[in-house]
């Protein structure tokens, strides 16, 4: 069981962990994959960049699920992380009883993150997507996947942010200073929370105690129906796994990563390296992803998903028309253990209806006691305001 | 016996003339020593973004406007999935469902007249690297200096009837994107490269044959012998029953002279396109679509008859010039310095072109400064330089940058006007050569000519031939 894959092993402060998705050069990046067992990356990442030029210090790379679409970490070629009674736990979550680590970096594609902090104190945000840079992120899922940080209070999420939000010209899908500047200044104070009510029933997780510390913040709360947001999870996981298959078709074992010993002509090199170093559960998504791209299947499964992140989009724009915020569990159940895993393989695509309604349209999220709530476009800010008040009314 | 008639479109790729490559800095030009022009983004290494180069797109939107087409306002990128050595990313970023541009068309003349080819679409994408097999270990080693050079693919309607057809077709796409610097389109380097889709029907039929498509073509002469070999294969098929033609990709052996069906493997495939979610859509605004515009060059033929009713020159010359971008930009930059057009196409018929050729250069790679050889025809005009030394500074000019009238003013070029020392140098030649002054006077008017050579020679060419010829004489006369 391993919560740092690699660790460096100085004795600095100011630490912050990365997730095995994120290239650093100083250590290797797994992508928590036998196929890139040992892969060190020739460039590191803008956002490693970004907070060593603000004097952080890279702590080591967190394992992570391979290629990071499981449920919590558990498909990882170098273990699961649980506790003694088998429940799965999240290296992260583990690597943050480290104190002296501000926070860790990681990049969220299928809720794995949210999940891994959902039965602990810690605290996630997700920034609206094209805020922070992906360069240098094992790519999986590139609509969708954005950096997420996890740390112990507002405050730490705040000043981790600002250090890694920003432009950055390697990304073609970064969004300029000036358009962030100005929807950041107009952003909204969160006045008005709305409840998915059918996802509550849905989930282990009661939304009474979350109505509770929002109404002690003088924030208003209302039950309302998910609608198109509840096909969220079905729309997210078709795309994932598209550009997934596509983003990890070029581990062929032909110029990096993992090569089998055992072929004598090209299709057995690519065929064999892939059967060898990939596990089920990415060979899964892989197959799927190539099943909803095909041709017979494009327009019905992959087209149609496109076309409802759209429908979904418009129908947050609606929604937020009226609320500030809208406010769901993080997962159908408290705590998730390996058996389940283990009895149920699509366990990580179900639970996806729970995070992939921010995750399809890129919008900022954050996550505190097994709670997410998501806001408008840039309205980070909002969002950590709110946190920071309700951490101020519970202490 | 039933006469047959071929219908043929063209799929044709041609390397965009960037500087770098489609989506990340590293050089794009050819010939640099095997995995010399490579980077992470285009070996494929994860964590790298594609960054669209502008250049590309501005490259597209020319090639479209020389061949009439609309440009797609609103263009996106798709990614094309396969699985070849040579393809680092395991997928081609290319173009499906909006193309740059759309609904073109092309006159060609061939000897039956003039015909529209229309163009379906153009787009862009990225090219993909070189297999290069080693014998000595019996292993196939990559070469990524070519991946993710930028290409256009044209993709003709079915329009063409004949390998001549063909060839007059490619020959103008080539004039016409030589001319708008989108390609050099030099197929032995691979930068222009063409698909043969071909199929045959009975004349006046309105249905389509079994098509082939023959890959990979790069020689004019390659592409007529293929086409002819695949009209006779196919009719032979359908009179004899040899074959039953089916619809497949077939490679050509030109030494060979046969095609042969590519085994099913290296062409089979749904390629699952879909858009690529790192590259947003490209808007392009009427001000830089303008601004593209702006640039285009005027086509071959208005050139040709712009220099013809407007600068002077003759069919031939205008015809000559106009073979070259590059000839006519030299044309028209010295023929503003000097003010003497006619007088430039001289120079660069007789002088410019025959040095190209000597150096097995192509007109396209002239880098002469049109406005220095422009300085050079007017010292020459104006009777600073003798003509035979500006033929010398004009070499020197090919390969370095001098200015042509401080490097004749260095060398001892610049012609002399000082009649006092032209008749001093004269009464010396003509004192040591009494031979010549008495056969001169015995009626051999020859003489006068090696008395002249030796004039000049001691003068190094800088004299006026004319007063030098007067001077002469009278000095003979005298003696
Ligand atoms: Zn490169």
């Amino acid at each position: 069981m391993k919560t740092f894959i690699n660790k460096t092993d100085s004795k600095l402060t100011n630490l912050v962990a990365f997730d095995d998705m994120i290239l650093t050069t100083e250590l290797p990046t797994t992508a928590g994959s036998k196929m890139l067992d040992g892969y060190v990356s020739l460039f590191e990442a803008e956002v490693v960049n970004k907070l060593k030029k603000a004097g952080y210090n890279l702590a080591g790379k967190v394992n992570v699920g391979e290629f990071n679409v499981d449920l919590m970490g558990e498909t990882s070629y170098f273990g699961a992380v649980t506790d003694e009674s088998g429940n799965l736990v999240g290296a992260i979550s583990e690597v943050m009883k480290d104190t002296d680590i501000v926070a860790t970096i990681a990049v969220d594609v299928n809720g794995a993150q949210r999940r891994a902090v959902m039965a602990t104190d810690l605290v996630y945000l997700k920034p609206t997507y094209g805020t922070v840079s992906r360069f240098g992120i094992i790519p999986t899922a590139c609509s969708g996947e954005s950096v997420c940080v996890i740390a112990r209070n507002a405050s730490d999420l705040e000043k981790i942010l600002n250090v890694i939000a920003g432009h950055d010209d390697k990304d073609g899908t970064s969004i300029d200073d000036s358009r962030m500047n100005s929807e950041k200044a107009s952003a909204k104070a969160i006045e008005k929370v709305a409840f998915l009510k059918d996802m509550f029933a849905i989930s282990e997780k009661d939304a009474c105690e979350a109505k509770k510390a929002l109404e002690s913040v003088g924030v208003a709360t209302a039950d309302i129906d998910s609608g198109v947001l509840s096909k969220a999870g079905s729309a997210w996981n078709i795309l994932m796994s598209a550009e997934l298959t596509n983003n990890v078709s070029r581990y062929d074992g032909v110029k990096f990563g993992y090569r089998s010993s055992n072929y004598t002509n090209i299709d057995e090199l690519y065929t064999n390296s892939r059967t060898e170093a990939f596990g089920e559960l990415l060979k899964t998504a892989i197959l799927y992803g190539s099943e909803v791209l095909s041709t017979n299947n494009y327009d019905k499964m992959y087209d149609k998903s496109l076309r409802v992140r759209r429908v979904i989009s418009e129908a947050m724009d609606s929604i937020f028309a009226e609320y500030d915020a809208i406010a769901l569990p993080v997962a159908s159940k408290k705590v998730f253990t390996a058996k389940d895993v283990a009895d149920n393989a699509y366990l990580a695509y179900e639970e996806s209806r729970f995070t992939a309604i921010s995750t399809i349209v890129g919008l900022p999220t954050i996550v505190k006691c097994g709670y997410q709530i998501i806001g408008r476009a840039f309205a980070e800010n909002a969002l950590l305001d709110l946190l920071r008040k309700i951490e101020k009314e519970g202490a | 016996m039933t006469k047959y008639e071929t219908v043929i479109g063209l799929e044709v790729h041609v390397e965009l003339a960037t500087k770098s490559k489609i989506f990340c800095s590293c050089s794009a030009e050819f010939g640099a020593e095997q995995n010399e022009s490579v980077c992470p983004a285009c070996c494929g290494m994860p964590g790298m973004l594609p960054i669209v180069n502008k250049k590309v797109v501005e490259l597209g939107m020319t090639a479209g406007m020389m061949l009439n087409c609309d440009i797609n306002r609103v263009t996106t990128f798709d990614k094309k999935n396969y699985y070849y050595p040579d393809l680092p990313t395991s997928y081609q970023t290319t173009q499906l469902f909006a193309p740059i541009c759309v609904n073109g068309t092309v006159e060609i003349t061939t000897s039956k007249g003039t015909k529209n080819v229309r163009i379906k679409q153009i787009h862009m994408e990225e090219d993909a690297g070189k297999l290069v097999h080693d014998d000595w270990t019996d292993t196939s080693l990559v070469d990524f200096n070519r991946t993710s050079v930028p290409l256009c693919e044209i993709v003709s309607q079915p329009d063409l009837s004949s390998a001549e057809e063909v060839v007059a077709y490619l020959e103008r796409l080539r004039s016409l994107l030589r001319f708008a610097k989108v390609s050099d389109c030099r197929m032995e380097q691979g930068s222009m490269r063409c698909d043969v889709n071909l199929s045959i029907r009975p004349e006046g039929s309105d249905k389509l044959g079994v098509r082939t498509e023959i890959k990979n073509m790069n020689s004019i002469s390659a592409i007529t012998r293929a086409i002819e070999y695949e009209v006779a294969r196919h009719i032979d098929a359908l009179e004899t029953g040899s074959e039953e033609l089916v619809q497949e990709t077939r490679r050509w052996d030109d030494i060979k002279g046969k095609s042969y069906a590519m085994r099913n493997k290296e062409t089979a495939g749904d390629y699952r396109y879909f858009p690529d979610p790192n590259i947003m859509p490209i808007v392009i605004d009427d001000e830089w679509y303008d601004s593209v515009k702006k640039t285009l060059p005027e086509f071959p033929e208005v050139k040709k008859a712009r220099y013809v009713d407007k600068l002077g020159l003759t069919e031939y010359d205008a015809d000559q010039l106009t073979r070259s971008r590059a000839l006519c930009d030299c044309f028209e930059s010295a023929s503003a310095t000097c003010g003497m057009p006619k007088e430039v196409a001289n120079w660069l018929i007789s002088d410019v072109m025959k040095m190209l050729n000597k150096k097995s250069m192509t007109f396209d790679m002239l880098s002469l400064d049109g406005n220095k050889l422009g300085q050079l025809i007017k010292l020459v005009e104006d009777g600073k330089v003798s003509r035979a030394n500006a033929k010398k500074i004009l070499s020197i000019m090919f390969d370095e940058d001098i200015n042509p009238e401080e490097y004749a003013e260095k060398n001892g070029y610049i012609v002399s006007n000082d009649t006092d020392q032209i008749a001093s140098i004269i009464s010396a030649v003509v004192a040591g050569d009494p031979k010549a002054v008495a056969d001169y006077k015995s009626g051999k008017e020859k003489a006068i000519m090696s008395l002249f050579g030796k004039c000049m020679r001691e003068l190094k060419g800088n004299c006026d031939p004319q007063v030098l010829k007067e001077l002469l004489i009278d000095i003979v006369n005298k003696a």
